[in-house]
């Protein structure tokens, strides 16, 4: 047990310095850029409507006053304390901006994520377990070219089938224009979610269900399904027993290690479809040279990803009795 | 028995040989009608594909099979540069992190984690932003990210040369790490590297298409399939369906050819399977 | 115990058992490799049959092919009869892991995530089946806990009675232990045979795949020597006592190469399948090897058993 909560601290310790070094990574990035962002941006407008204090802030990061460290460090102490600067263009805190996009990103995330992992799971394991058939082709030819296929294009094509042509989905934007967001339904949200969270679901199947796949093959072919085959167990019965049981960890790791590839993933498909989540915002800061939350963006993504990884190392630790209650390594 | 071996190499090479083939003339076709797909012609305002134009043209009258040819032609070399110098950094990285002791092991290990923390769109905008986007953001920004999967196959590999007998008998010999590496790792590690690299392409031009497509990369006026799918995107709701429809088409077949080729040459070139 | 005059009933009969791969290439053409070509082994109830052949000679496809478990791309030929009717492929389905059981090598056979109980109860939650699970342990001096254990936690003494159990969680009639004793001491090997004596003394029949004919000497009650994927000889333990009531010229062979009679080996090596000889497969290191033996050679009754050589008497 000691060895485990050792094992854990150790992670977790390494997780929030590999922040720290993408949180550096990342001044250093838009540090470097040639534009300008109070040029760029702030310019008249927004300088107005801003407190003198606020602007002394502004300038004192992005100006060309200070050496680069020391703005850096002026930076990260204000985010250590959950200061994370002014938006330029939303010319609100960093915080509140990113809060308000996290809760619309994180139903199309999770449902993406949830739909795209189970089904890719199931999709290869009857692929693995029927080896060789038709079944098995269809899904390793599906998954072998969608993996060729950008998520942007699929969008695009979805967007072309079900919202021009077949006009039952709506085109774009999580909620209806000139609607307040008090009188958004939750209907209306899962209307304007649906095309979305289709793309990222078909496109977030390839990977899962490949590996799965790979995995299924080595477990039908290992002793002890030949054993199971030998005590009488039927095709259900050994899926159910040893090949659910086999795979379902290996998956499980996968599925919580490629979060970073559904939030890339969403990055373009909420650009597609207007939908104003994370991803959106970060094209927005991106284009229109907001770095204070371009940078909380990248923090707060990194963590999710650094999250999803600690939580596969942790479940391969809970899950696995050679390693729980074996103590040692595989 | 021998001669259907050989059977199965042959059409395997024949696939790869057709692959190959097939992105060259995409490339070399690209080139040569660089200039005619930014003409424009206005007497032929968006038209549905006919046999004259068989992707149909766009709003300024440009034939969209022949701007699609140059994007895609563009999209190959970018993802040849890119791809190119990113390989050679996993090279280098994959065998500095496996040879030059715990250090830099860690280091490098260190550096792959953090890149891949950063989902890659977004590290692609903040790389693009950095170079004050353009063509020359895209390329560093595909080439700096890319080389982390490749870097940690040729590190795992390199780490079991090193146990290798005449890797061994070379160090005894009082040959300096560099020199193994070259001599007698590098040569080993080709077929590995070869193989890696070509199967870098997709990646690296999807990501080129995705990023140019976001607003990041190439900028308007050059051919690039980011480019003319982002305008697409306008005449989407107008019920001009071709202008998506085909140019991605291509863009699908061009990234599953380079996978194509680059299974087959894994194959070519793994002695295991010569022998299934 | 008089073979020959065996008048218990048969529970598994085999009669030129063949068993050939065909290997599809990257083209279309296939190639054919006869793993095992004639083998020919009875079982009666009550009775310990061991057959023994050189690692590397097929011996364990004979368990797959009783069983149906056979890979997809592997043909059968022959006719194995069980209780004296077909063995077919529903038969088999219906009859393994209920009838006819296989004891494994080792616990690699178990699946490393599933706990034993739940295991050898093929995940089966019942009142009956935990009963009958708990009488089995009671049985072979398997606390209660061991149940709980992963199979990676068994201790070296529990695997065996642990795998042995899975056999008793049916009804079996027919129990096929393919070499069950790998790299144990000899102790430990008595142990676990007895576990197997005292199956066949119930009334069920054993077959044990073995590379290891002392041991097999030690237990069983005949002896089916297998070479190169034939059946050579059948015979009675006791007429392993001396080399002249042995039939075939490699049953002499392999008994002079025990340790008690002086470890002589023979030179040459069991032919590899894709170069079989034709005819006798032991021709070529037989000193009486002449072209006679290169044609059909008939598996024939003799003094009390079977063997498969033109020369014996």
């Amino acid at each position: 047990m000691k060895t485990h909560m050792f094992f854990l601290g150790k992670q977790g310790i390494r997780m929030l310095l590999l922040l720290v070094c993408v949180s550096i990574a990342a001044f250093f990035l838009v540090s470097v850029s040639p534009v300008d962002p109070l040029q760029a941006n702030v310019g008249q407008a927004a300088l107005g409507s801003m407190s003198p204090e606020q602007i002394e802030k502004l300038e004192a990061y992005w100006g060309v006053g200070e050496p680069p460290v020391q703005r850096f460090l002026a930076w990260a102490s204000d985010f250590f304390r959950g200061d994370m600067g002014i938006s330029l263009l939303y010319r609100r805190p960093v915080s509140g901006v990113i809060a308000e996009k996290f809760a619309n990103s994180i139903w199309l995330l999770a449902i993406a994520w949830v739909v795209s992992g189970v089904l890719g799971f199931c999709l290869g394991a009857l692929s693995g377990m029927k080896q060789g058939t038709w079944i098995d082709r269809l899904v390793k030819g599906y998954s072998l070219l969608i993996a060729s296929t950008p998520a942007f294009w699929l969008a695009l094509v979805l967007l072309m089938v079900f919202a021009v042509w077949l006009k039952i989905l709506p085109v774009g934007l999580s909620v209806p224009i000139g609607m307040e967001a008090a009188g958004v339904t939750l209907a209306d949200r899962v209307r304007h979610a649906i095309l979305p969270a289709l793309t990222l679901s078909i496109t977030g199947v390839s990977n899962i269900a490949l590996h799965t796949r790979e995995k299924m093959i080595d477990i039908c072919e290992s002793d002890y399904v030949l054993f199971a085959r030998a005590r009488g167990e039927s095709n259900w019965s050994i899926f159910k027993n040893h090949g659910f049981r086999n795979a379902i960890l290996p998956a499980l790791t996968l599925q919580f290690a490629s979060i970073s590839e559904i939030f890339g993933g969403s990055v373009l498909v909420e650009e597609i479809f207007s939908y104003p989540g994370l991803g959106q915002a970060a094209v927005t800061a991106g284009i229109g040279s907001d770095v204070p939350l371009l940078l909380g963006i990248t923090v707060i993504s990194a963590a999710i990803v650094f999250g999803g990884n600690l939580i596969a190392n942790i479940l391969y630790g809970l899950v696995d009795p050679r390693i729980r209650r074996g103590g040692g390594s595989l | 028995m021998r001669t259907h071996v050989l059977n199965g190499r042959v059409r395997t090479a024949l696939w790869f040989s057709l692959a190959v083939l097939f992105l060259a003339l995409i490339t070399i076709l690209g080139l040569v009608f660089a200039r005619e797909a930014v003409v424009t012609d206005f007497s032929r305002k968006n038209l549905p594909p006919s046999s004259a134009c068989i992707f149909g043209t766009d709003w300024m009258g440009r034939d969209m099979f022949v701007r699609t040819l140059a994007g895609l032609s563009m999209s190959i070399r970018i993802g040849l540069l890119a791809a190119g110098v990113s390989a050679l950094l996993a090279l280098l990285l994959g065998i500095l992190s496996a040879t030059m002791g715990k250090a830099v092991d860690s280091a490098v290990t260190w550096v792959i984690d953090l890149v891949m923390g950063i989902p890659h769109i977004l590290l692609l905008i903040l790389i693009s932003y950095a170079c004050g986007k353009g063509f020359r953001g895209v390329v560093i920004g595909v080439t700096l990210t890319h080389w982390t999967s490749l870097a940690r196959v040729i590190r795992g590999e390199v780490l079991q040369l090193k146990e290798a007998p005449y890797i061994k008998v070379a160090g005894k010999l009082g040959l300096r790490p560099w020199q193994i590496a070259w001599k007698h790792m590098v040569p080993h590690l080709f077929p590995q590297f070869l193989v890696g690299l070509i199967l870098l392409f997709p990646h690296a031009i999807l990501h080129e298409a995705s990023i140019t497509f976001l607003g990041f990369g190439l900028s308007p006026e050059q051919p690039a399939i980011g480019v003319i799918l982002s305008e697409s995107m306008q005449y989407l709701a107008m019920g001009k369906w071709w202008l998506a429809v085909f140019p991605g088409l291509l863009l699908v077949l061009t990234v599953a050819l380079f996978d194509v080729a680059g299974e087959s040459l894994r194959k070519l070139l793994d002695p295991g399977s010569a022998h299934a | 115990m008089e073979s020959g005059k065996n008048t218990r009933k048969v529970i598994l009969d085999i009669e030129n058992l063949s068993v050939s791969f065909s290997q599809y290439d990257k083209g279309f053409a296939k190639a054919d490799l006869d793993v095992i070509r004639d083998l020919n082994v009875t079982v009666h109830e009550g009775e310990m049959v061991a057959v023994v052949g050189s690692s590397g000679s097929g011996k364990s496809l004979l368990a797959h092919g009783i069983l149906g478990i056979l890979p997809y791309n592997a043909r059968l030929g022959g006719r194995m009869l069980y209780e004296g009717e077909e063995l077919t492929r529903k038969r088999q389905e219906a009859l393994r892991g209920n009838e006819i059981v296989l004891v494994p090598q080792s616990v690699a056979f178990l699946d490393p995530l599933m706990k034993i109980g739940p295991q050898i109860r093929k995940g089966k939650k019942d009142a009956a089946a935990r009963e009958k699970l708990d009488r089995i342990f009671e049985g072979y001096h398997l606390k209660k806990e061991v149940q709980e254990l992963y199979p990676f936690e068994l201790s070296g003494g529990m695997n065996r009675r642990v795998l042995v159990s899975t056999a008793m969680m049916g009804n079996p009639r027919l129990v096929i232990a393919d070499e069950p004793t790998p790299g144990l001491h000899m102790k430990m090997v008595r142990r676990v045979m007895e576990h197997f004596r005292e199956m066949a003394d119930r009334g069920a029949g054993v077959l044990l795949i073995t590379h290891d004919l002392e041991q097999a000497l030690e237990v069983a009650d005949r002896v089916a020597v297998f070479y190169a994927g034939t059946t050579v000889e059948d015979a009675d333990v006791k007429d392993f006592i001396k080399e002249e009531t042995l039939r075939h010229p490699y049953s002499r062979a392999l008994w002079r190469a025990l340790p008690q009679n002086g470890f002589r080996f023979i030179g040459g090596t069991q032919p590899y399948v894709k170069d079989m000889p034709k005819g006798c497969p032991f021709g070529p290191r037989c000193d009486r090897y002449c072209e006679a033996c290169q044609g059909e050679i008939p598996y024939r009754k003799l003094r009390g058993g079977k063997v498969r050589c033109l020369y014996a008497q």
